[in-house]
């Protein structure tokens, strides 16, 4: 970290993680995102029920690596599938069979299909986890009862309290002028 | 149908204007409503002007709830059948396959029928779950979440067979990829390998995928069971263990869900992660079933030496594989409250209009096997499609033919189950009657597995040399074993409409349309 981060702390003592605010509708969400946005904040997040449509650009996020990361896990376990069904079959104990040669790739495709398949499924759940840091069974937002209501039918935006714009102050002030309700400080 | 703000429908709620249990009005046109020719009219997906509150509390109700007084007399039963299931598979283990009807002719029976039968049914829930959602089909939310389970409880059935069929059970472990005391490797040109690759590749990919999918639903549950735990009552676990229910449900959901927090930087991570999941399961799901019909079409055997078989088994498995998700979710439908408000008759439709598609297929298929046993000039092949399967006896005798087919009831019943019933869906009357639905899927589950039992035994019991041709007689262990797979498979189903978010609740909230950001453009 380059620079210390400004601890705020609340009435009771606690460190505060963002201030939290609540919106009725996903139109109202994605506006909000809009100038949440336009206000230059990097360090928060929108939490809805289901992914809204097109949110990413709202957001101004960047594409994730994932499928990328996927395509070269996936077409590695394809190529190691490969090799080592040609190390088997001319390596490791060649037999013959059928008087077929040793060195032949078409009686090798499936194998190698469902294998690098195989890899792909698991780099694309497995990479999703990763890129996602969970498991993560502890979050500061997951005490704030009204936040669990997100699991249902809320939309919720946070801004935390390490983004470099963040102030307590003028930082409520903007979610208030976009519609947000029900304003909330997360303790840490 | 006009995007509704939650607002609206929470003010129609209080003026009584929206009735939240309001039964389903029936039309003689459109049914529940969704029955809409006019293609400018967007059927609902949600019946009743549902809220995103209201989904979730429909679909966490089924496993929240207790099930109506049905559910543990109908449990009871067919658990007991998965347990006549698991006897007959220890007696069978610790005696032999003698135990089944198998002969040296016909060596492959009901162990590979039952196989490929169960294996294809699990084709339907990877179809749905993948293939619908590349394809954007939207109506797949109602139905892909028990497709999915289907699918896993059905290859669960289909593994155990090929597991259990092997004369010396404790040389199962030569079907990895592991060399032997002779350090000799299993062989990689044989199908059979082949299809311990697909099945086991098929089974992780469709178990991650329908796990993926319901992270979210977990998280919802997981929620609900800590703002319930909040409150100071709630029923225990059990009489004098002071555990609460929702502490268990909270635990385990909470576990599962990974921490699952709803954040839209997750949830882009997500839906890159689920349509790349169901852009491998898709040819994955081809390829399966392509595969096993290789353990056939690669021998020389008349009646499975054909290279119509890959596309032939495809269309099949898809085939009976929507039958049994139809077959599961109408009396679904019919037993769990407000059900019939997520699968509309428009879903039910939907789904016997892919049933007549891939039938005609099937029966397409039929048909050129027939062509192509006369269009080759084989005489075996001939004599196989003529004398293995087509000809009755009776008929035979007025032909003054000398002989018949022994089978020939297996080869009609699966033609008039998988070729002629689902015509019925030509006519919308049948097509949109959950009944009829029903019934036709019935009948094409039964066909689906004579079309196997066809396929295996009657090309065995008769090859190339009359000195070996036999019959196949099944035996009760046989038999009982099938009914016992019966059993595992809707027990599974069972226990997972009763433990797990049976409905994609994330994915039906998206579809919903005040689900759009921008409910004034559409």
């Amino acid at each position: 970290m380059s620079k210390a981060r400004k601890i705020y702390k609340t009435e009771d003592g606690g460190i505060v993680y963002g201030v939290m605010a609540e919106f009725d509708t996903p139109a109202d969400l994605f506006h909000a995102a809009e100038r949440v946005r336009d206000a230059g904040y990097s360090r928060w997040d929108v939490y809805s029920p289901f992914p809204v449509h097109g949110m990413e650009e709202a957001m101004g996020l960047k594409n994730t690596k994932l499928p990328l990361l996927t395509g070269i896990v996936g077409l590695s376990g394809a190529g190691l599938g490969y090799l080592f069904q040609w190390w088997v079959t001319t390596r490791g104990y060649a037999t013959i069979v059928q008087g077929k040669p040793f060195d032949t790739f078409q009686p090798w495709v499936p194998v190698t299909f469902e294998i690098g398949v195989l890899f792909t499924a698991f780099c694309a759940l497995l990479g999703m986890f990763a890129f996602n840091a969970l498991p993560m069974w502890y979050h500061p937002l997951l005490k704030k009862d009204r936040f669990l209501r997100v699991s249902d039918d809320r939309f919720v935006i946070c801004i935390e309290a390490a983004d470099p714009k963040f102030d307590p102050d003028r930082t409520r002030e903007l979610l208030e002028k976009l519609h947000g309700k029900h304003f909330d400080f997360v303790e840490e | 149908m006009s995007a509704m703000h939650p607002d609206e429908i929470t003010a129609g709620r209080l003026t009584g204007a929206l009735v939240p249990d309001r039964p389903l009005t029936m039309d003689p046109q459109t049914g529940d409503g969704t029955l809409i020719d006019d293609p400018s009219k967007r059927a609902p997906l949600v019946l009743n002007n549902r809220s995103f509150h209201d989904i979730t509390e429909i679909v966490c109700g089924y496993c929240e709830q207790r099930p109506g007084g049905w559910w543990l007399p109908v449990f009871g039963l067919v658990s007991m059948l998965a347990g006549i299931g698991t006897l007959m598979i220890l007696y069978l283990l610790v005696t032999g396959v003698g135990v089944w009807g198998l002969n040296n002719q016909v060596d492959w029976a009901w162990d590979i029928t039952n196989f490929v039968f169960w294996i294809g049914i699990g084709h339907a829930g990877t179809l749905i779950s993948a293939i619908l959602c590349l394809l954007k089909q939207k109506w797949r939310t109602s139905i892909n979440r028990a497709a999915e389970a289907m699918t896993i409880f059905a290859v669960i059935c289909a593994g155990t067979f090929p597991g259990i069929h092997v004369g010396r059970i404790w040389m199962i472990w030569m079907v990895f990829p592991i060399p032997n005391a002779n350090a000799i490797w299993p062989n990689f040109r044989s199908p059979l390998l082949w299809d311990v690759f697909a099945v086991s590749t098929y089974f992780t990919v469709s178990l991650l995928f329908w796990y993926m999918g319901m992270i979210p639903d977990f998280a919802t549950l997981r929620d609900r069971a800590a703002m319930r735990l909040k409150k100071a009552t709630g029923p225990t676990v059990a009489p004098f263990i002071n555990i609460r229910q929702d502490q268990l449900r909270a635990w385990i959901y909470g576990l599962l869900s990974m921490g699952w927090r709803f954040s839209t930087r997750h949830w882009q991570n997500y839906e890159k992660a689920y349509i790349m999941l169901a852009g491998v399961s898709t040819p994955l799901v081809l390829s399966v079933h392509s595969i096993v019909s290789f353990d056939f079409a690669t021998s020389i055997l008349p009646g499975w030496h054909t290279t119509i078989f890959p596309p032939y088994f495809v269309a099949g498995a898809i085939f009976g594989g929507f039958a049994m998700v139809l077959g599961l979710m109408i009396p679904a439908r019919e037993l769990y409250p407000n059900m019939k408000e997520l699968i509309t008759l428009r879903h039910l439709e939907n789904m016997a209009k892919i049933i007549l598609v891939t039938g005609s297929m099937v029966g397409f298929a039929y048909a050129m096997e027939f062509f192509i046993a006369w269009y080759s000039a084989n005489s075996y092949e001939a004599d196989v499609f003529m004398y293995n399967r087509l000809m009755p006896p009776w008929f035979a005798e007025m032909l003054g033919l000398e002989r018949s087919a022994p089978y020939w009831w297996a080869y009609w019943a699966m033609i008039s189950c998988n070729v002629l019933s689902p015509q019925l869906f030509w006519m919308k009357r049948f097509r949109t009657s959950p009944l009829w639905i029903f019934i036709v899927s019935m009948a094409v589950t039964v066909g689906m597995w004579f079309e196997r039992f066809v396929i295996i035994v009657t090309s065995l019991h008769r090859a190339f040399l009359p000195g070996e041709w036999g019959m196949f007689f099944p035996t009760a262990v046989d038999i009982f074993t099938f009914i016992g797979t019966v059993g595992i498979f809707v027990t599974l189903f069972m226990l997972f409409l009763r433990f797990l978010p049976a409905f994609a609740m994330s994915e039906i909230k998206n579809v919903m349309p005040q689900a759009s950001p921008h409910p004034d453009h559409h």
